[in-house]
């Protein structure tokens, strides 16, 4: 483990101090624009550690679910219990790592830099955080002329500078190369090995067999299957998730 | 009244001689027009990163206000200035009026509302692309304008310089206020129309170069600014 993922002490007394905010209970939680119903009664139950994935067809509601636990959009019916609590403030407590990552105009470094001090942390930290996860040859570099894997790194290295209890990620190796995806994926497994609890959103099969202890399936906005990764891939319960395992389209 | 070469012929030679007279107003000119500009930034940039980024009650009438500001006559402007700061206006006591403070006063009531309606356009688009990104790193709304601010800093040096024009283009509002009174409030374009009154083309000419050469320079420099920024995706 290095320096800069290792939280202070003083991060950790805070922490401490605080209500945990897991394990997740998400009870029949509707989200409607106007006539069009995107979430219809999603219920679900996550522990406090792992790395959950989030499978499912385009359009069945995945990118939203994230964005409704992060506290970005506020449902229409339901609620999500974080540790218990309906009404628990969590979206400081957690960070989200976008498809396609909004970096600053500013360089890689100052990226960093703004997070630390915006979420008063210790800016000392910022070249280990560089360096965790490969960017600090291009500390000095302008963030938007990096490449889409380094984006992501970038992207990624920002969210642990909050250091978040749970990490959603909707998509982030989408559109890269296979050496990306892995160096993205090792950053990713190093912060559930430390505790960080991982919500993952992905299409990538192979990627989801590797990282995944649990796959939550959705499908035309409901959960139709929740189960364990040694479970989920072999034997699908769902037809629309085999069907989705088999390359068969699912609409 | 003289042609207009032996007009042109004169002004470079006095704009080559250095001239007392001529640095004298160029320089007032500079000093009024760049302090306003720099007030009416002061006060434009983060009314307009509020509106950008704020969602309230009236703000279409807000933004409706603040572009029809954008067309403000600078002679209404000095009319209205001249009325506050004449000795029976409500700030005649400051003894303002006819001053370069004035003049400043006046221009920066005119380019203050350019600056911020601009503004707001500029950092309501870059508003659009961050807003989910600052909502979940739970930014307030100060950091979310200083963020906003800074990232957009070189298409805001546009903005600022589009003011900077306005200001220093303008004769309406800073003759009324000003007087254009020699060695006092007498800047190049109340000069350029005295002058060109008098028919003494010359000095006119002078100064419609000079003023020429300061707009060309200021946009040359903002410009190349902003080609730097771009080449390092900072635009």
């Amino acid at each position: 483990m290095s320096d800069a993922m290792a939280m202070t002490a003083a991060t950790d007394a805070v922490v401490a101090q605080r209500p945990p905010i897991l394990p997740l209970a998400v009870r029949d939680l509707v989200l409607r624009f106007g006539d069009v119903t995107v979430l219809d009664g999603v219920s679900l139950d996550l522990g406090a550690s792992g790395c959950t994935m989030i499978m499912g067809p385009n359009g069945s509601g995945k990118s939203l679910l994230l964005k409704l636990l992060h506290g970005l959009t506020q449902p229409t019916e339901g609620q999500i219990l974080w540790g218990g609590h309906a009404a628990m403030e969590v979206t400081a407590r957690q960070a989200l790592v976008f498809q396609k990552p909004v970096l600053l105009r500013r360089s890689v470094a100052a990226n960093i830099d703004f997070v630390l001090k915006a979420r008063g942390k210790d800016r000392a930290r910022r070249d280990a955080l560089l360096d965790h996860v490969g960017l600090a040859h291009k500390a000095g570099q302008p963030a938007r002329l990096l490449s889409g894997g380094e984006a992501q790194r970038l992207a990624l290295a920002r969210a642990l500078a909050t250091d978040p209890e749970v990490m959603f990620l909707d998509e982030p190796t989408a559109s890269l190369d296979p050496a990306s995806v892995l160096a993205i994926e090792r950053i990713v497994s190093d912060a559930r090995d430390r505790g960080v609890r991982i919500i993952f959103v992905t299409h990538d099969m192979g990627q989801a067999r590797r990282m995944a202890d649990d796959v939550v399936f959705l499908h035309r906005g409901r959960v139709a299957e929740h189960s364990p990764a040694t479970e989920f891939f072999p034997e699908p319960r769902c037809a629309a998730a085999r069907d989705y395992l088999n390359g068969r389209i699912v609409v | 009244m003289q042609s207009i070469g032996d007009a042109l012929s004169l002004a470079v030679a006095l704009v080559l001689s250095g001239d007392a007279d001529l640095l004298e107003i160029v320089l007032l000119s500079l000093r009024v027009s760049l302090t306003a500009t720099a007030i009416a930034c002061l006060i434009g940039l983060p009314v307009g990163a509020l509106v950008a980024i704020g969602r309230f009650r009236g703000r279409n009438a807000v933004l409706i206000v603040m572009n029809a500001l954008m067309g403000l006559p600078p002679v209404v402007v000095g009319l209205l200035v001249y009325l506050h700061l004449s000795r029976s206006g409500p700030l005649g006591f400051l003894g303002l009026l006819y001053t370069p403070t004035a003049m400043i006063i006046a221009q920066t009531i005119l380019i203050a509302p350019i600056v911020a309606a601009l503004s707001r356009q500029v950092l309501e688009d870059l508003h659009t692309e961050y807003a989910e990104q600052f909502r979940s790193l739970c930014l307030t709304r100060l950091q979310t304008i200083q963020a906003l601010l800074w990232d957009a800093r070189y298409s805001l040096l546009t903005v600022g310089l589009a003011g900077f024009g306005r200001a220093v283009a303008e004769v309406g509002a800073v003759i009324i206020v000003g007087g254009n009174i020699d060695h006092l409030t007498r800047v190049m374009t109340t000069a350029i129309a005295l002058e060109t009154s008098k028919g003494d083309l010359a000095l006119a000419l002078a100064l419609g170069l000079i003023l020429l050469v300061i707009a060309l320079g200021v946009n040359a420099a903002v410009q190349s600014v902003r080609m730097t920024a771009a080449r390092q995706a900072y635009v």
